[in-house]
Formats: structure tokens, sequence, C-alpha cells
């Protein structure tokens, strides 16, 4: 049975990691559904989250081969613990006429930020998971979408559960 | 003192203990080369192909158990490479590659010989570098060595731009490296062993399956003296044979899809099994639901964890080094007061002796045509089953696999994994190199040959005396075969039409060359071939053209599907 997980990585911030996690996903047929990086608070690690679909089976396996790379520090799967997931987009709608309002309120009830304004368009910043920006996307309307950026989404664990190396 | 990272790397191998590097000289290791030049530590041995350096490095690492050294150009030099480090990868040789690169300035332009060697090299190595600073030099190439050679072993690529190797620095070569992003386990989980130990005892049908993993970790002593005190059956997969006697009564020879029939059988019908160091390919256990027992209770002991649970899953997994985790089980069996049940196992034993009387390796020993397992049989006799054996891919592999019983590991250098013809030429070169007064002989055919045969011109630049037993059927003989059993017959490209005189070749080369054509030939000219103890000999075996490697389990199918001869089919 394929489930969606969220996988947490640790691993040195260095030229060309990223395409040894990319290239081990392509190799190895797995799925990535959503995959961010950047580096952490400490500048010598990246923080990396990665969104897979997969049985516990092909999980364990991709698990097991992030922690095969030389540079990978260390691979947690938030599945397995309470966590915490968002995911940050920035949505181009057009916002014309009676439609103005109508998006403004949305956006609000969705919690989102009107970032930027012509008098056609509105620029919305919206933070949440999957899928709440989906349901967002939805409530606007197709018709109404000029363009949307979207992160994919970032993780981590609740209360105690601190990864670091 | 301020040297070049030319001088530094030469050094770096120097210190690593690196007798030979297997290289082919370019524009972007000529500072490189200079080096090597000045220096006597360490000394290069110029193939004529950079896939044959890597080869030859990798015989060399296979027959010794120290990581091999090549060094190639950038652009095509590694290109040629990738097909060697690939091969190294798959079986888990530790290799050390060293690469010039286009200098740092250069790199990303298109400039003449660039390639991007870390992009194409990544998925075959186990880890690679691109060296932009001339002072992190030293440490990379400790690193290096220190990856290709723990853990699971495998190639590791340093890649020098050009301006590196020639720019200077102060040179200390560091004692030893930590990573923290690299740590492989060692020691097995000890209730993990117990639990295997109790499982083991518990068995009335158990079944030892021992692969390459026991002879890249050294644990063939402790390997065989489980085999011994325990009374059980042991299989080897193509990569483990020699890892535990061939010779003994209690190893029931090569598994998987040329396996015996003895071996497939208890494999599929054992109620506990070890496996070993070994990875349940598809070559070895056919198809994973037809292999599934329930019932069948498997332990599996490797250093590599995503090795176990891949293909199969398992009961009890131990992840650590094989010599100390069957050394602990050693410990725990002796100072267990259960024994295994007598009885079960002798009735075990008389199946397994039952199959073994099906004798599967049979064939027609009064043909008047050379039969290609005569050749190898001859070999083993000749050579007092004593020698080093290589080999390409194919049928030739299978049957010297089959018929050569290898009692001791590192003895038989093959490439499993990749399976990659013209591997066995520049591999008994490597391994020569290791052991010069070694017997060493390269078990080929005569298409894969062809594929490194540019490599009798090292053989006589270095008087390499590696014996060449051609199995010449004019075919492609595997390819020939499966298009036999799955193709109706149809023989697509893979006749062998003009053949060179194999004989007069090699004597263009400068070395001995000899065409067997009887049967009644073929131990003599082997025994007058191995005499010769300074010359390369090429022996070309004009074997039966229609030969089959049996028993075959066809691909997708499951090991107790064995096709036995053609008297099956």
């Amino acid at each position: 049975m394929s489930q969606r997980h969220i996988l947490s990585l640790l691993m040195e911030n260095e030229a060309g990691a990223l395409s040894r996690v990319a290239g081990l996903f392509s190799a190895r047929a797995y799925n990535i559904e959503s995959l961010t990086v950047a580096p952490t608070e400490d500048p010598t690690l990246s923080r990396m989250t990665i969104v897979t679909l997969g049985s516990d089976d092909v999980i364990e396996q991709i698990t097991k081969q992030l922690n095969k790379l030389i540079e990978v520090v260390k691979v947690f799967d938030l599945n397995e613990g309470r966590h915490i997931e968002r995911e940050l987009m920035l949505v181009k709608v057009r916002a014309e006429g009676k439609d103005r309002e109508e998006i403004k309120r949305t956006a609000d009830i969705f919690r989102g930020r009107v970032i930027d304004v012509t008098d056609r368009i509105y620029t919305i910043e919206l933070t949440g998971t999957r899928d709440k920006l989906d349901a967002f996307l939805e409530a606007i309307g197709n018709a109404q979408i000029l363009e949307t950026v979207r992160t994919g989404a970032s993780g981590i664990g609740r209360g105690e559960w601190i990864l670091r190396v | 003192m301020q040297l070049s990272g030319a001088d530094i790397t030469l050094r770096c191998l120097a210190e690593e203990g690196v007798e030979y590097i297997f290289g082919y000289p370019g524009g972007a290791v000529l500072y490189i080369y200079d080096e090597i030049f000045k220096q006597d530590k360490v000394k290069h041995i110029l193939v004529r192909h950079e896939q044959a350096a890597v080869h030859a490095a990798d015989g060399y690492a296979r027959s010794s158990g120290r990581p091999g050294v090549a060094l190639v150009t950038s652009g095509p030099g590694v290109t040629n490479a990738v097909t060697g480090i690939a091969t190294a990868y798959m079986d888990s040789i530790p290799l050390v590659i060293i690469s010039g690169q286009v200098p740092t300035r250069a790199i990303g332009l298109d400039a003449f010989q660039e390639v991007d060697t870390v992009g194409i090299t990544r998925p075959c190595v186990k880890h690679n570098f691109l060296v932009k600073d001339v002072a992190e030099l030293a440490t990379t190439i400790k690193k290096a060595f220190y990856v290709a050679t723990s853990g699971r072993p495998g190639p590791v690529l340093v890649d020098i731009p050009k301006d590196v190797s020639a720019q200077l620095t102060e040179y200390s070569y560091p004692k030893s490296v930590t990573m923290r992003s690299y740590n492989p386990v060692t020691k097995g989980h000890a209730g993990q062993i117990k639990k295997a130990v109790q499982m083991l005892l518990e068995a009335r049908r158990p079944m030892i399956y021992a692969g390459g993993g026991v002879v890249l970790g050294e644990a063939s002593p402790q390997l065989t003296e489980l085999v011994r005190l325990t009374g059980y059956p042991c299989t080897n997969t193509l990569m483990g044979l020699g890892c535990y006697p061939a010779t003994d009564r209690q190893f029931v020879g090569m598994l998987g899809m040329h396996g015996t029939y003895e071996a497939n059988l208890a494999m599929q019908g054992c109620d506990v099994l070890l496996a070993v160091g070994a990875r349940f390919d598809d070559r070895v256990i056919g198809n994973p639901e037809h292999f599934y027992q329930p019932g069948r209770r498997i332990i599996h002991i490797d250093i590599d964890p995503s090795s176990i649970s891949k293909r199969v899953k398992v009961d009890v997994p131990i992840v650590g080094n094989i010599a100390d985790v069957v050394d602990e089980m050693l410990r725990q069996l002796r100072a267990s007061e259960a024994r295994p049940d007598a009885a079960a196992l002798a009735a075990w034993w008389a199946q397994i002796e039952e199959w073994r009387k099906r004798d599967c390796l049979r064939y027609d020993r009064s043909s008047e045509l050379i039969k290609p397992q005569s050749v190898v049989e001859a070999l083993y006799r000749v050579t007092n089953g004593d020698a080093i054996i290589t080999s390409d891919v194919g049928q030739h592999q299978m049957w010297a696999a089959q018929y050569y019983k290898f009692d001791k590991p590192r003895r038989w250098l093959n490439s499993g994994g990749l399976g990659t013809m013209g591997f066995g030429l520049p591999a008994a070169m490597g391994a020569q190199f290791a052991f010069r007064d070694a017997t060493v002989a390269c078990v080929t055919g005569e298409a894969s040959i062809q594929m490194c045969i540019q490599e009798l011109s090292t053989c006589k630049q270095y008087h390499l005396p590696v014996k060449i037993v051609n199995l010449n059927n004019r075919y492609l003989g595997m390819v020939r075969q499966w298009q036999e059993l799955q193709h109706g017959n149809r023989y697509s490209e893979s006749y062998m039409e003009a053949l060179p005189d194999f004989v007069k070749l090699a004597e263009a080369y400068g070395h001995v060359g000899m065409r067997i054509e009887r049967p009644a030939d073929v131990e003599g000219a082997l025994r007058e071939a191995f005499a010769l103890k300074d010359r390369t000999v090429f022996l070309d075996f004009m074997t039966d053209q229609a030969e089959n490697v049996f028993p075959m389990v066809p691909g997708g199918k499951g090991l107790t599907e064995m096709i036995l001869g053609s008297e099956d089919l």
C-alpha cells in the first residue's frame, strides 16, 4: 500500500550533494512529490525535506539508500512521529470587477496575504499544508489563476522531537 | 615545504602503500605523469585502453584484497573508464580512480576533453570528489581510500583539475580521517545474533548460502568453521565461489540460474536459511514470488543494511562485519548446550544426496568435439586447482564457475554484477601484478576476448605470463543459448563471423599461440602452455558449437523450474 511520507535529511552543505539525492531517486525509480533544501543555522549543514510515495518496503529502502550516501548525515521519516508540515505558495490571480472583493475575502478566510497589487491582479501569499493550498486554489477557481509557485513541503517534528547532529 | 598537487598525489599514494597505478596519460594529467617520472615508489603500468586500466586495478584488488588504483585523463579517459568503474561498483570492489579534469577556470565552458566526470560517474561509484583547492587534496585522497575500503567496499573517484595538480601548497598526509556523515556499522547486534543462533539450532532442513561479501570481508575461515561445526550444507553464489572449499562434501555447488540441482532444491526446500554476504540477486533466486516459502525462516548477515530485505523479506537481519558476526555466532554455538536435531539433519542430508545423484553437471565425455566443460576440468587438473582464474562473461564464465573447484577465496575473479565482457584479460593482468609468481589464467570466449584484446600488448610490455583459455565456439554462446531456448532458434546477430586467426594474432603481439581442435590434445596443450612460465600463451580451443550451459533456471522462473539438459526441452 503506497503512502505519502515526509523524509527529513541533514546533509553536508556541499556542491553536488543535492544531485546525489535527486540522482538516487531517479536511478532507483523512487517517487518524488516535492523536494526542498536550504542551509541550516549551522552553515556546514543543509536540511532537506522530501515528500515521497511508497509502500513500507519501498520507504525502508529509500531510507537505507539515503543513509548510504556519503554526504547524508541523518535521515528521519517524519511519519514515524507527530510532526508539522508547511508549504508556502505564491499565487497570482486575476482580480477584476466583481471578483476583486470575493478573492480578497477568500484569501482572508484562508489567512492568505495580498503581497502585490495592480488594478487587475492580486498576488497572494499563502502558507499551510498541501491540502489547504489545494483547497484555496480550488476555491479561487482555475479561470482566475494566472500563475502559481509552490515551495514543496517543509516538515519539523513536534515538541521535543529534534533533528540535529 | 611547498609541493605541487601532482607531487602530493604521488606522495599520498605512496603513503597508502600503493604498489601499482594502472593508467593512461593525457593532457589533464600531465603534471601527475611528470611526478610519476620523478619518483620510484609507485610503479605505473601503462595499459592500452582506460577500461583495461580500471579492470586491471580491479583484478589486483579482487585477488589481493588491497585497493586497486587507476589513473586516467579527462574526457574520453574518464568515459572509457566508466565501464570498469561500474563493474567494480556492482561487485563492491575497493578502487581509487584518479582522473584529470580541465583547469578549474575552464570547467563548464565545454573545454577540450571536458566531461562532467563527477556527474557521469556518480551513479556507479561509492563516492566521488572534485578537488577544487589544492589545500584539500591530501585529505581528499585519504578520504577516498578510507571510503573505498571500509564498510561495503566500492570504487571512489577523485577528479583533479589540471591547475590544481600544478598549484603549490604545504603537504602533510593525515594519519586518519573522520567523517560525521560516514560511520559504517561493524559490530552486529548481540540480540539478533543470539536469535540467529537459536534459529540455526532449531533447524531441521538448514541451508547456508554464502556470497561475495564473505570474500570481501575476509570471513572465509569463520564461515568454513561455522559450516563444519554445524554440519549443515553450504552453497556459494557466483561471487562467493572459493569462500567455502568446493571440494568439501558439505559443499553442494553454486546456486542460481546455472547452479546445481542439489543447491537450488536445497535453497528452495530448507526451513532455515542463513544468508551470509549475499543479496538474493535475480540470477540467484530467480523470481522472488516463486522463491517465497511460507514457514521458511531467513537470517541475513550483511554489512550493508540496504542489501537486507531488498528483494526478499528476512526474519533476522544482522548488519555488521561478517567475520565478527560469525565469530560471535561460533562462540555462542560452542557455549550452547542445545544441538541440532541429528535425525532431522541426517534425513535432510539423505535428501540432498538423492538430489546430488542426478549428477546435474554431467556431459558427453565421449564426444569427438571438444566439450568446453572438459577444457575447464583439464585446466583444473593441470593447475592443481591452485590458479587464479579470471573470466569474461557468457557460457565460458558459467563453465569455469561450475567445473573449476575453487577451494580458496580470491582465486575466482569475474564480473558477476555488471556482466562486463572484456573484464577477463585486464583483470588477469592485475592479478598477475599482485602475485608475480602465481599461475593466472583467463577463461574466455572468442567474443569477450576481443573486447579488450589490445591488452595483449600490455602483457608483452610487462612480461605477464597470463594464460588465455579461449573457448571458441564461433558464437556469442550465451546469447545463442537464450535465442535457442526462448526465441525459436533465431540466431539474431549472435554468430561470430570473420574471426581473426588467434594464433597469428598472439604471435603478432609477441606471444605464443596454440590452436587445439581435438579432445585428445586438450590436456597436453594446457600442460605445454603452463610449462612456459615466462610467456603469455593464447590457447584457442575449438569447442562444440552447440553446447549449452545446464542446469538453467530460465529468466523469471523459480529455482525448482530448472532445465537440466537438452533432454528436458
